[in-house]
């Protein structure tokens, strides 16, 4: 299969076992990532946008635990395909994935390096778990990659601390060490919202000025749509712990079918609407986790919702076009039965 | 850096000068003075004084002159070398003082190895397996040694080393080389002696050492850092080591300057309850028969070394963390 998906997500469960009760964090998310592809994650804080990422490198703390579902990974070699979801999380072969083959960028530039070391240490220290290089060799590299990221004199900035940089310089090198083993995705969660404006276009452009040279696959966790319509191929809309729609970037766009993926674009404000006109926004807030709606978890907040019906089945993704899926009853039937 | 260490050096210096005018206060404390106090030795051994011997001696021991020359001229001894002589022992404070501070160090760095070796890698368990059965069995112990006083646990360990194991109890050396001078059987002896004390020494220090590295680290292990490191596929081990364990060693660090006057005097109810040659039931006894010179003295060496152990906390603390380094820089 020459069109299989590099990374494909089915199903997956990723519920949080605390003293109050289980949040189901992640509870059936389903999607594809293909080889090269850019595929945009959206929704609101606690959708289970970040934990679905901690999910695919195996790097959710308890008491989260995957209860369920796979995360086929198509390796280069002709092994085939290795589901993550099954693997030791501590084991060496996710440690050989993680930072490897697939690697992380985090929302939090400022908290995500150690202090104590300086940012060439923190780099080189990947390169060399992951490849078989001598000190010298790795710090040249680590060179090499802060120039690329874009960072200025990065011969000296390399023996810098994480604090004598910006947040916007941290970033890069964040990006840098990313990449400093060639991973073939790249996840990043949340990459721009802690920059400021010029900053998060300059980190957008350099993150797709590296996609076009390496080719990689890129998953971009965000809650800005102005991200989205910018970065992504693929989008997939996240509600509570599901997917609730994904398709192309110019469908969920100009033709959104989930009533909260329309409600998510309604509220981005934009620079022809009339002055101070109220922004809308969608009513009501998030429910609780521990406290989730029967039946679509978005019925409470929807405007289009069918009574004795979304509030007692619980809609499935399902096509409702050639490339678009939704989870939602106004395109297809309940599946099962009533849960009595 | 180096102009930061200048600096702490001479505050140092200075903090050194004001503890020495302290230490001279406490001297002066006691109403009455030197030949007060030997006077009263003399007519109760039934010699009899004249005033005139009386205003001799004071004038010979410049004790008629105001408290400021006599502050300058003590300080002027110390500065030679000389910190006078100790009254209850009619010997050179510097003699006396002498053996028992070696013997106090070697009792003392060894209960501190013995804290820091027990409670590090105990404190760093329990906070890597939190909520796991060990952690609880650690804690639990942990609370009994913080709530078992130490002089207790002497006595208690003391009796169960003579009834089960016919062990020779307290002092720091068998009988027949008390009174002998230094050889390798000797030292051997004293080595042979020394893990009782620490343990019960280091005891209570431990169980307190293991909270407080088992709460750092928890809070560090929440970082994003850890994730990030996590996220590089480093290894559990090494990353918990690298990173949240070295963030966690920040106030370990930084106590340090208390360590070193525990150090020299030791804990004196358990000193006495073991009968250990050191330095803290010297100091209580040297206050309980107003030895001025003696417990001057080491009131005065236990400030200095409250100092040099915190100069050398900040030294370290600026060596282990780059932040500091840099805010000092300016």
């Amino acid at each position: 299969m020459i069109n299989a998906p590099l990374l494909s997500v089915n199903n997956l469960k990723t519920w949080f076992f605390t003293d109050e009760g289980t949040v189901k964090a992640v509870d059936g998310a389903s999607f594809e990532v293909g080889a090269g592809k850019t595929v945009g994650i959206v929704g609101e804080s606690g959708c289970g946008k970040s934990v679905t990422a901690l999910s695919i490198l195996r790097i959710v703390q308890e008491p989260g635990r995957i209860v369920g579902g796979e995360i086929q990974l198509r390796r280069a070699d002709e092994a085939g395909c290795v589901d993550l979801a099954k693997l030791d999380s501590e084991g060496k072969e996710i440690r050989a994935i993680r930072g490897g083959e697939i690697a992380l960028v985090f929302q939090e530039p400022m908290t995500s390096f150690s202090p104590h070391y300086t940012i060439g240490n923190q780099i080189v220290e990947t390169i060399q778990l992951h490849q078989d290089v001598g000190k010298e060799e790795a710090r040249n590299r680590t060179i090499e990659l802060l120039r690329m990221v874009g960072i200025p004199r990065p011969e000296r900035r390399i023996d810098e601390y994480p604090f004598e940089l910006s947040g916007g310089l941290r970033q890069r090198v964040m990006i840098a060490m990313a990449l400093s083993c060639n991973p073939k995705i790249l996840i990043a969660d949340e990459p721009t919202t802690a920059l400021d404006v010029t900053t998060q276009a300059q980190i957008l452009d350099l993150l797709r000025e590296i996609q076009e040279r390496t080719g990689m696959s890129v998953i971009i966790i965000t809650h800005d749509m102005g991200v989205i319509a910018e970065m992504a191929d693929d989008v997939i809309v996240m509600y509570l712990g599901r997917v609730v729609e994904s398709g192309p970037v110019d469908e969920i766009f100009h033709q959104p079918k989930h009533p909260y993926t329309q409600a998510l674009l309604r509220s981005i404000p934009s620079i022809f609407a009339e002055p101070r006109a109220k922004l809308p926004t969608i009513a009501g807030s998030i429910p609780h986790p521990h406290n989730r709606p029967v039946g679509c978890p978005f019925h409470p907040r929807c405007v289009e919702r069918i009574a004795g019906v979304c509030d007692v089945h619980a809609p499935q993704l399902r096509p409702v076009n050639e490339l678009q899926m939704a989870s939602c009853f106004l395109y297809h039937e309940p599946e099962e039965a009533p849960p009595s | 850096m180096l102009t930061y260490t200048i600096r702490r050096f001479l505050l140092a210096l200075l903090t050194v000068w004001a503890i020495s005018v302290l230490a001279f206060a406490i001297i002066q404390l006691p109403p009455g003075d030197y030949v007060t106090a030997y006077i009263a030795q003399l007519a109760s051994s039934g010699v009899d004084v004249t005033p005139e011997f009386a205003e001799n001696l004071r004038q010979q021991y410049g004790l008629d002159s105001p408290i400021w020359v006599q502050y300058m001229k003590w300080t002027q001894q110390i500065a030679r070398g000389n910190f006078g002589r100790s009254l209850e022992w009619q010997a050179p404070v510097l003699d006396i003082i002498g053996d028992r501070l070696w013997l106090t160090m070697a009792v003392s760095v060894s209960a501190v190895l013995f804290t820091w070796g027990l409670a590090l890698p105990i404190g760093i368990y329990s906070a890597v397996r939190q909520y796991s059965i060990a952690d609880y069995i650690f804690t639990f112990i942990g609370f009994i040694g913080l709530a078992v006083p130490s002089f207790l646990l002497a006595l208690i360990l003391m009796y169960l080393g003579f009834r089960y194991f016919g062990a020779n109890i307290g002092g720091l050396f068998s009988p027949e080389y008390q009174l002998a001078d230094w050889s390798l059987g000797k030292l051997w002896d004293l080595i042979k002696h020394l893990p009782l004390p620490a343990i019960i020494l280091g005891m209570a220090g431990a169980a307190q050492l293991i909270r407080i590295m088992r709460a750092n680290l928890l809070d560090e292990l929440r970082k994003p850092y850890v994730i990030t490191a996590r996220a590089k596929g480093m290894s559990e081990f090494r990353l918990i080591l690298k990173y949240p364990v070295r963030a966690a060693l920040n106030p370990f660090v930084s106590t340090l300057g208390y360590l070193f006057p525990f150090i020299i005097s030791g804990s004196i109810i358990v000193a006495l309850v073991l009968s250990l040659p050191t330095i803290g039931p010297l100091l209580l006894r040297s206050l309980v028969s107003q030895d001025m010179f003696l417990a001057g003295t080491i009131v005065l060496f236990l400030g200095i070394m409250t100092v040099i152990g915190t100069f050398i906390s900040d030294i370290l603390l600026m060596w282990i963390d780059p932040r500091i380094r840099f805010e000092r820089r300016e």
